[in-house]
């Protein structure tokens, strides 16, 4: 099984770099998984890493896409709750690298 | 003695087999030969050897390639990554063969060399692609002037029949209208966030040349509302020459709604556009002058639950540029769909869940007798005028 680097540990990842273990996650690792993917943690990436996790908390999966940009919308207002946003902060797609930032397990995609 | 001898056994008899492709690829192609290695494998353990599911993508699209991971990588190192990459077709499938050549170069140089024309959904298929060749595959394809499709839960590649450019029986430039929406719907095709896959399929007239009816969610199928055109003399001919009309024409329309007495004669309002008769004698017979189309929804193939055949939504629509009134109706139903639909649900089984009356209603469509199967035979619609005036005197 691949292995994420990071502060002299190894954690266990898939072959895409999601993390394996949901609690090995932490702020500081999740800002370095976000490097692997290009992206540069700013307060607007962590309000939607942020809903993730309290979503996986409460509900113990990802929630489907249009659930995120509507409750995006709901706290952060229209202009953070829509397609066009969340692809300005995380290009290759929220599914793919916001959920990994959040240590998530990768979303189950469909052909 | 052959390193695939089960995959040998799919080149006997006379038909064309994939695995002679995938051999004539293997000898040039690493990531082909992987492949091969990983087939006869799954073919002499009976499993699959390609992992469940994988997200991988280009940067600024949520979709358009499909994540295929192999779980015996190591041992076939070609087959390791076998990404598909998934490319919007030209409308109709026109293509010069300039165009084609070049997909193909960028592709061999790139990938795997295989492709499949065309996937069920229409698109261009190319499989077989590392993840850090992705960005360099759009960036080619993208200089040539080609997009990637659709996949997941979003507006899937729209895809239509070879239309007015080379068929005279269309009732509507499915062409441009297919064009018109993948251009509309963009954000939707590459940035996938509805509940599940949305299908759209344009057929120039009811023969249905991509089977709009059985596997897309949203199908705009061309019809008309007038007489069938009658060329008589054209008619008797066919006959002179040998036409059985009784048995193959008269005995074959599902209405009867068609006599031959030395001429042709049809009681139009019984006619269902079933093609048939334009069909058997298309040189006398063709669609009427009042040209448009009918709208359906809700067809798929057994995936999450069992297949479906779509239900009239819209007995009649013009289509004419810039489609204001048919991008009105999928405002209303997608507005619809994401208020109610659940996810890996179709907008079929939702239809079938909320009930086809309250979907109508919802999407401020009227509901008329071509919604309606067979009269008092449908569970769907409840005329509530009609209760309402018995209530009132009850």
């Amino acid at each position: 099984m691949p292995n994420f680097e990071f502060g002299g540990k190894s954690y266990d990842v898939d072959e895409e770099g999601y993390l394996q273990n949901p609690e090995d996650w932490n702020k500081e690792m999740a800002e370095e998984i976000a490097k692997t993917e290009g992206v540069e943690m700013t307060e607007k990436h962590w309000e939607v890493v942020n809903f993730l996790k309290d979503y996986y908390k409460e509900y113990q999966i990802a929630p489907m896409i249009k659930i995120l940009i509507k409750e995006m919308a709901k706290m952060f207002g229209p202009e953070k709750g829509n397609n066009k946003y969340l692809y300005e902060l995380y290009p290759s797609g929220p599914a793919k690298q916001a959920c990994k930032i959040a240590g998530l397990p990768k979303p189950t995609g469909c052909v | 003695m052959s390193e695939t001898p089960l995959l040998d056994e799919l080149e006997k008899g006379q038909w064309p087999s994939f695995v002679s492709e995938i051999k004539k690829s293997a000898k040039k192609n690493k990531k082909a030969e992987g492949l091969l290695g990983q087939l006869e494998l799954s073919y002499k353990e009976k499993k699959t050897h390609w992992k469940h599911g994988g997200i991988v993508g280009v940067r600024g699209y949520g979709g358009g390639v499909i994540g295929r991971f192999s779980d015996v990588g190591e041992e076939f190192p070609g087959a390791a990554h076998f990404h598909t990459i998934r490319v919007n077709q030209t409308a109709g499938f026109f293509y010069t063969a300039e165009a084609l050549r070049k997909i193909c170069d960028i592709w061999d140089r790139h990938g795997s060399g295989l492709t499949n024309l065309h996937g069920s959904t229409g698109d261009l298929v190319l499989l077989g692609a590392d993840t850090d060749s992705l960005e360099d595959i759009f960036c080619e394809l993208s200089k040539e002037g080609w997009d990637l499709g659709g996949s997941g839960g979003g507006v899937r590649t729209p895809s239509c029949c070879v239309g007015p450019a080379r068929c005279e029986f269309s009732c509507y430039d499915t062409l441009a209208l297919n064009q018109d929406i993948t251009m509309t719907y963009q954000d939707e095709l590459h940035r996938p966030s509805f509940a599940y896959k949305w299908k759209f399929k344009f057929s120039g007239c009811p023969n249905d040349c991509v089977a709009a009816i059985a596997r897309s969610d949203f199908a705009v199928i061309g019809t008309w509302r007038d007489d069938i055109q009658i060329d008589q003399d054209a008619a008797a001919e066919y006959v002179q020459n040998g036409l059985d009309i009784q048995t193959d024409l008269l005995a074959k329309c599902p209405t009867r709604c068609i006599e031959w007495d030395g001429s042709l004669r049809i009681n139009n309002p019984d006619c269902t556009k079933c093609m048939h008769c334009i069909n058997v004698m298309p040189k006398a017979l063709r669609p009427g002058k009042d040209k448009g189309a009918c709208i359906l929804m809700g067809a798929k193939a057994p995936i999450v639950q069992g297949a479906l055949l779509a239900s009239v939504i819209v007995p009649f629509i013009r289509l004419q540029p810039p489609y204001d009134e048919i991008k009105g109706i999928i405002k209303k139903i997608w507005e619809f769909w994401d208020e109610n639909g659940v996810a890996r649900e179709r907008i079929g089984e939702c239809i079938q869940r909320v009930g086809l009356g309250n979907f109508l209603e919802a999407i401020g469509v009227e509901i008329s007798p071509q919604v309606v199967t067979q009269p008092r035979d449908n569970p769907y619609i409840f005329y509530e005028e009609y209760y309402e005036e018995e209530g009132g005197e009850g």
